[in-house]
């Protein structure tokens, strides 16, 4: 049984609005499938009294103070913008009609 | 859309019974952003802001700003809320250019602070909010929606997006649902949206103005008949002022009310709050929880708040505004009443700043819950955004008590002063609204007064002194309302000789 199917991958796929087609829908669903596959043996190994790890260093409680510091100037932040308009990143249409 | 006349309210909550929620965004007051140290003040240029952290640029890493963990404890220790020992960030993902990462850093299944509650009074009677979280997250960019006829989203053909605001630190405070509420519902929906601002304020922690956008609130509400389930929730947010969420939860007690009558079924939907009509408009419809895609963000170390400082900072807690209202209340010698529609009016902190900056209790009042509060509540702002400081009312009411305006004058001013002329002294000068207090311009009036009405007079000569009303009136119309009424009825009695 696959750990991924067609449907979910293209419903991730919409969701981080790539287009992808039908023939790139079969041969990433069996990519995915490998590695989460892969990913899930972890869980075979992994007993109760182990936590879920999402952090690989024991480290908590990391903060900076509340100083500014200094930012970047418009025209750097615009330079690696694809489009820009007085200052402000250019993007296309958002919404199309009532979605 | 329907083409059924809408219920009216009365009817509507004498057949359904709302549940609302509110979730209310606070954006912190802290100097940096919550994850970089890009400033924070409102209004720079576009995109001057923003660094590869807020921008999301490959390879950045977020360091968390220790002045908006402490903020965040301290509204839920405010909160009556328990603070968690152990809990992480998480990745909330979309894709939607007002976030450059294509995630929103925030929190999940493990919040900073849980179960706490709010009590407000509506009516004379204690209500307790239940809050069920309150977790950090960070603000999001700015979009102008250009190319449409309106400015707005629906039509735009593109969108031009400023990251200024992107990282700023937001507290988002999430209630249980609050059944039971009946009729009064939207009355309680902001009355804890005020108590909420007012003990945020007291932190210090954020200005937590709803004009500018530092205090927002989503206002969750579904109806459901007697006995049964709840129903089905929608919410609505742009929400911008403590009178439109009362407004909101109305509106969409009367909408819902109308279509479960006809048999519609309710929606989960956002729809978005219309302050020009006071009702709610479908929004753009939400990806389901399970979509985000939560989880814990890799690149910011779990925080673990060490119990001793959480204690240190609950020690160090402000008094509490309910605490505070009381003390308030004894000091100015109102009713529970009285101080009930004042904090509902939110004029707390303006009546006492008033008597800070010299005017007497009553004074600071009247003008707040009179003259103001009708204004602010005609022109549908929020007191504090009336057009007029403490420190003016308190001049202007010390014009009153130098006799130099009357109450009718005073009036004037305030108008002038919400209009934005100047400070009281200025208006009065500006538009000559000063009461004459030059005896003799005013017993020059009292005389031709006289003159005017000999019978009149004569009365009053002959004791009849309940006359002298018909001449006061005469000074004060050719004197256009500029004198003191008091003065010239003893001028009046004085020059016919009736004292």
């Amino acid at each position: 049984m696959a750990a991924i199917s067609r449907e979910e991958v293209a419903h991730l796929a919409r969701l981080s609005r790539l287009a992808v087609t039908e023939e790139e829908l079969d041969r990433f669903a069996g990519q995915l499938d490998v590695i989460l596959q892969s990913v899930a043996r972890v869980g075979e190994v992994a007993a109760d009294d182990i936590p879920p790890t999402s952090h690989s260093v024991p480290l908590t409680n990391v903060y900076r103070d509340d100083v500014p510091a200094p930012s970047l100037t418009q025209d750097e932040a615009l330079s690696g913008a694809p489009d820009a308009f007085e200052g402000r990143f250019r993007v296309p249409q958002i919404l199309a009609e009532e979605d | 859309m329907t083409t059924t006349a809408l219920n009216s309210y009365e009817d509507a909550v004498s057949r359904y019974e709302p549940v609302i929620g509110l979730e209310t965004h606070v954006e912190l007051g802290t100097a940096t952003k919550m994850f970089c140290g890009c400033r924070t003040e409102f209004g720079g240029e576009p995109n001057t802001q923003v660094c590869p952290v807020c921008l999301g640029l490959p390879g950045a890493l977020p360091v968390a700003n220790r002045a908006g963990i402490e903020a965040t404890i301290r509204i839920g220790l405010a909160l009556n809320c328990d603070i968690a020992s152990w809990c992480r960030m998480a990745r909330k993902n979309y894709f939607y250019p007002d976030m450059p990462k294509n995630f929103q850093t925030s929190q999940y299944d493990e919040p900073l602070c849980t179960e706490g509650y709010v009590d407000v009074v509506v009516g004379g009677k204690d209500y307790r909010i239940g809050i069920e979280r309150v977790h950090l997250e960070e603000d999001t960019g700015k979009s102008l929606h250009v190319g449409g006829a309106t400015g707005r989203i629906h039509g735009a053909t593109e969108s031009l997006v400023d990251y200024n605001r992107a990282g700023i630190p937001l507290v988002e405070i999430v209630t249980k649902p609050v059944p039971g509420l009946g009729a009064l519902a939207p009355e309680v929906a902001k009355a804890y949206v005020a108590e909420l601002r007012d003990i945020i304020r007291s932190l210090g922690v954020s200005d937590v103005r709803m004009e500018q956008g530092s205090l927002r609130c989503d206002v969750n509400t579904s109806l459901n008949k007697p006995g049964e389930e709840w129903g089905t929730r929608t919410e609505t947010k742009n929400v911008n002022s403590l009178r439109s969420v009362e407004r909101a939860v109305r509106s969409e007690i009367i909408r819902q009310s109308t279509l479960l009558d006809e048999g519609t079924r309710i929606f989960q939907e956002t729809r978005h709050f219309q302050e020009t009509t006071g009702d709610t408009r479908p929004g753009r419809s939400k990806e389901t929880a399970t979509d985000y895609r939560y989880f814990p963000e890799p690149d910011l170390v779990p925080i673990a708040p060490d119990p001793a400082w959480v204690a240190e900072l609950k020690a160090a807690l402000p008094e509490k505004p309910s605490s505070k209202r009381a003390r308030l209340r004894e000091d100015w010698g109102i009713s529970e009443i009285d101080m009930e529609s004042v904090a509902n009016a939110g004029a707390v902190e303006l009546i006492e700043e008033t008597i800070a900056a010299g005017s007497s209790p009553a004074g600071a009042r009247k003008w707040w819950m009179g003259e103001l509060a009708r204004r602010a509540n005609e022109t549908g702002v929020d007191l504090a955004a009336v057009g007029a400081t403490p420190a003016q009312v308190a001049a202007l009411q010390k014009l009153v008590d130098d006799g130099k305006l009357n109450d009718k004058l005073a009036r004037q001013v305030l108008e002038g002063v919400v209009a934005g002329e100047g400070d009281p002294a200025a208006v009065m000068a500006a538009r000559g609204l000063e009461v004459v207090s030059d005896t003799g311009a005013l017993t020059a009036a009292v005389d031709e007064a006289i003159a005017a009405n000999p019978d009149i007079a004569a009365k009053i000569r002959d004791g009849k002194v309940a006359a002298a009303g018909a001449l006061v009136g005469a000074v004060m119309k050719t004197t256009r309302g500029q004198a003191d009424a008091k003065t010239v009825r003893e001028l009046i009695l004085e020059r016919l000789g009736a004292v």
